[in-house]
């Protein structure tokens, strides 16, 4: 099969890449290994969070929110996006110290979205939270959505402009004639003009096989849900200086992560829950909101995803092959800004470069590391 | 509903059934007890809110969530009676949980 | 309890009894963890407390347990129920909850015996409150002494409905018919098992024994019976059915459906054992050797658990796999479980030649399994429909666990025990591909649900 540019992954990434780029007059044909939303893009906490990025990714999150506040014009759904507000909470001065100084450094770069609150307006806020809190950093416009929701109607409008996916399709050997790319798979062969390599955890495997090696570890981050409760919390809830993250969804439920890690055999791609580590999570959610401590959980789950480094993406053009590009590496925080890569690669692809400042993501940051 | 057969224990204790104080028959699940009772329901579905009653009494389909001692969505089926129990039918997701300092 | 046992039972059924009885009779540290406030898992369920009367009532295959529970009390194995399981893996790790606390705890050899469930079969009206599985009215019987009070109807197909029935009748419930749901050609398809099964005749005589005490007593059987249907606004008032293409209905405040059994494998499943789909059974079941090995190095299955097969083979299979963990320890030589296996390896193979009969004369079909109608509730808990089901295969969602992203179906409490079997047959149905291809739901732990403070109360020491 022909095509003018050939994705691999069919996650957030893959698909946004592939709308923004069909939108655009582009053929794409996406193909994955597994089905779509297998790993992070359909197990991940679906958080739409420009509070506390890296300053690198603050162009991208900004021009992400404003995208996702008008998803359903891009996706023809609303992704059941909701924009409750994300809030990192200050439990002593300390805490309130190192949130002035991140709203300080904000304000310095010119943006506003990250605002200081201070006690009263946090328990205006949420009143459910224990009283021994201090304040917080808000950032209004944050929110959350449905991953695999998202994940669907970016593939199904894809789909409705001409864009093919084919999941379960396992790419065997990957080769360059010319300028053109030819890929062998278990359903058989594609060539395009363009390749593109959204494959997450598995990205480092083809930025190798086109030599530009990145530092890419696959982790496995652990996520549990509640039962259906009572609504009694709308900010997507952050702490300090602790590990939390915790959201009540629509139908009720609660999510809870914060960076905790599974274990992980990535050859078998199994992962295990460590409940240690779920127990601090629990005590830390109880130390918030004690009227928890009787809710149940209901699942526990581990999503796979690759990091880097220096927790921030690689989103640009190969530098060692022609017609190659690259975004992967998104480090567990890749959801909100899915729309705005998409864009920012059919720009790569076709205009040679992007409005929005991408420098800090370029793959060759890691080449010097090379030996 | 359902009765007790003849062999029965006929040794009660007492519990408080939706806010009614009731003597029901030792040992027995709640679940089993509020059949006895004839209640015809245990709990109200948070999707569509339609009536659920026991379905099948051992411990994996849930449909006999009930608010037991004030703790919501706690499985009849495999609870016993105790004397002086609190036991209520469950709406929806249960009882609003406490949403501010002290109230 | 201890942090680490030699051998670790989960289950106090007739597996789980007896590999226990077995095991710590040979010198080994093992313990028994079961939810039930009493030994004899569900089908000897309150046998040390049931009284004379109603144990007479049950008949003669319940009072077996009786035995099972006395040599276990007599044996050295350390016995705690009413203890949740809340978490097996690959590394033998055991998550449990005793007394409000959680703790993780650890063994060489894992027996699990987790037994069987009622196989959940959707048809419209199924979540009605009065319409219960047959096995809740057997277990309100044995624990609780619990009878219908205003008559009863009993649907499906299987032993156990006729097992109940024949209970009721001398307990003096008034059964108002037995709907029959076995297609009548099933019975030519068995037919060719049936020389084998008569090996196992006193199956056969005691089914045909009770059916006919059950006709003598003038109770109603209709046979070929299809589209069973519960109605009622809010309870259940009536069951309707076809038979023979005539359309009936009987008021009824309780119906009591059974479909058959399938193993509980949301331990063995979690633990990331391998499973299989038994076309025979119906139903995945852990993929195990004769000794119960699983695909985990020290992980047993034994009993129902482990595939379908009956109490009594579930001794056996117990004895057997208590033996295999033995050897496993060191304990006994090969040649040594081999010589005490002979006798059970010999019970279970006569035991089990009913077993392809059974299978094949109480096979579900399709129409029942696969198809029901768009309107019908398949996930119970988040009330997700068979036509919502279809829409999200339709629109691409090819297997069962992105139908269940989509729709939350087997996202609720139950954690996809009630649907995770009609999922995958509608799946297939809709995608044109066999059953047998589908995938379950992957395993999500935590395999009962955990609050947080029993999820907190777990520390450091207890992971050691």
């Amino acid at each position: 099969m022909k095509t003018d540019v050939l994705i691999i992954g069919a996650g957030l990434m893959g698909a946004s890449t592939a709308l923004h780029l069909a939108m655009r007059g582009c053929q794409c044909i996406v193909i994955d290994k597994a089905s779509p939303g297998r790993h992070a893009s359909g197990s991940n906490a679906g958080g739409l969070r420009q509070l506390n990025r890296d300053p690198a990714e603050i162009p991208l999150t900004v021009e992400a929110a404003r995208m996702w506040q008008n998803i359903e014009s891009l996706v023809d759904s609303d992704c059941d996006a909701r924009f409750t507000g994300q809030l990192r909470v200050a439990e002593n001065q300390s805490d309130m110290d190192k949130l002035e100084q991140r709203a300080a450094l904000l304000r310095s770069m010119g943006y506003q979205h990250e605002e200081m609150i201070g006690k009263q307006a946090l328990y205006q806020l949420v009143p459910a939270l224990s009283p021994h809190c201090v304040g917080g950093l808000i950032c209004r416009h944050d929110g959350y959505a449905r991953p695999y929701h998202a994940l669907t109607a970016f593939r199904r409008k894809a789909e409705s402009l001409g864009v093919v996916f084919h999941p379960c399709t396992e790419a065997y050997h990957i080769e360059q004639t010319g300028e053109d790319w030819q890929l062998h798979t278990s359903k058989g062969d594609f060539s395009s003009n363009i390749l593109v390599n959204c494959a997450g955890a598995w990205a480092g495997q083809l930025a190798d096989l086109l030599n530009e090696p990145v530092p890419l570890t696959p982790k496995a981050l652990m996520l549990m849900v509640t039962e259906r409760l009572p609504h009694f919390v709308d900010p997507v809830m952050g702490a300090a200086s602790r590990k939390l993250s915790f959201k009540q969804m629509q139908n009720g439920t609660l999510i809870i992560g914060g960076a905790l890690v599974a274990k992980l055999d990535f050859e078998l791609e199994k992962t295990q829950i460590d409940w240690l580590q779920l127990a601090n999570s629990a005590k830390t959610v109880i130390d918030f909101f004690p009227q928890l401590s009787n809710v149940r959980i209901i699942r526990a789950w581990a999503g796979i995803e690759g990091f880097l480094p220096d927790a921030i993406p690689v989103i640009s053009a190969s530098q060692t092959a022609k017609n190659a590009y690259h975004a992967f590496g998104f480090s567990a925080h890749g959801f909100q800004l899915s729309p705005v890569v998409g864009r920012i690669l059919s720009q790569l692809i076709l205009d040679g470069q992007s409005e929005l400042p991408i420098e800090p993501f370029n793959i060759s940051r890691f080449a010097q590391k090379k030996s | 509903m359902f009765k007790q057969f003849s062999d029965s224990t006929t040794n009660t204790i007492e519990v408080v059934l939706n806010g009614q104080a009731i003597q029901v028959t030792q040992g027995i699940s709640v679940a089993a007890m509020i059949l006895a009772q004839g209640l015809r329901f245990n709990r109200t579905t948070p999707v569509s809110n339609s009536k659920y009653a026991p379905f099948c009494m051992m411990g994996v389909c849930y449909d006999c969530l009930m608010v037991i001692d004030g703790k919501p969505n706690q499985r009849a089926c495999s609870i016993r009676v105790k004397q002086g129990m609190k036991i209520d039918t469950q709406q929806g997701v249960g009882p609003a949980l406490r949403t501010s300092v002290g109230g | 309890m201890d942090n680490h046992y030699q051998l670790l039972i989960i289950g106090a059924g007739p597996a789980g009894l007896a590999a226990a009885t077995t095991a710590s009779r040979l010198g080994v540290s093992c313990a028994l963890l079961d939810e039930q406030p009493e030994p004899g898992g569900q089908i000897y369920r309150s046998i040390e407390s049931v009284s004379g009367q109603r144990a007479q009532t049950l008949g003669s295959e319940y009072l077996r347990g009786k035995q099972l529970a006395k040599a276990f009390r007599d044996c050295d194995a350390a016995y705690f129920p009413e203890t949740q399981v809340w978490s097996l893996n690959n590394q033998r790790q055991v998550g449990i909850l005793h007394k409000e606390e959680s703790k993780i705890i650890t063994a060489d050899q894992i027996l699990v015996a987790s037994g069987a469930m009622e196989r959940p079969v959707p048809f419209p009206g199924w979540t009605l409150p009065g319409v219960m599985q047959a096995g809740a009215g057997q277990i309100l019987f044995k624990s609780a002494g619990m009878i219908p009070d205003d008559g009863v109807v009993l649907a499906g197909s299987g032993p156990l409905l006729l097992l109940l029935a024949w209970q009721y009748m001398h307990a003096g419930v008034e059964i108002k018919a037995i709907l029959d749901v076995t297609p009548l050609s099933n019975h030519l398809l068995a037919l060719p098992k049936l020389p084998k099964a008569l090996l196992a005749h006193q199956y056969l005589s005691k089914g045909l024994a009770y059916q006919k005490e059950l006709r003598r007593a003038g109770v109603k059987t209709k046979i070929g019976v299809s589209s069973l249907q519960a109605n009622g606004e809010e309870y259940l008032e009536s069951v309707s059915y076809n038979h023979f293409s005539r359309q009936q209905t009987i008021e009824t405040d309780v119906l009591l459906t059974h479909f058959g059994v399938i193993p509980h494998i949301w331990l063995t499943q979690s633990a990331g054992c391998h499973h299989i789909w038994d076309k025979h059974q119906q139903c995945w079941r852990p993929q195990h050797d004769e000794w119960g090995k699983t695909s985990i190095d020290g992980i047993l299955v034994a009993g129902d658990g482990a595939g379908i097969n009956g109490a009594r083979s579930a001794e056996h299979a117990g004895r057997l796999a208590g033996l295999q963990a033995v050897y496993a320890l060191r304990v006994i030589t090969r040649q040594e479980r081999d010589e005490q296996a002979v006798n059970d390896r010999k019970w279970m193979l006569d035991d089990r030649h009913i077993r392809p009969f059974l299978e094949a004369y109480f096979a579900i079909p399709d129409e029942i399994l696969a198809t029901p109608d768009n309107h019908t509730i398949i996930c119970r808990c988040e009330e997700v429909t068979a036509g919502e089901i279809r829409n999200a295969v339709k629109n691409g969602h090819g297997d069962s666990n992105q139908v269940k992203f989509l729709t939350r179906c087997g996202m609720g409490p139950c954690q996809g025990r009630q649907c995770a079997n009609a999922v995958a047959h509608i799946v297939a149905d809709a995608g044109g591909a066999p059953v047998s291809d589908q995938s379950h739901f992957r395993g999500r732990p935590p395999v009962t649900p955990l609050t947080l403070a029993q999820l907190a109360s777990l520390s450091e020491a207890d992971t050691q």
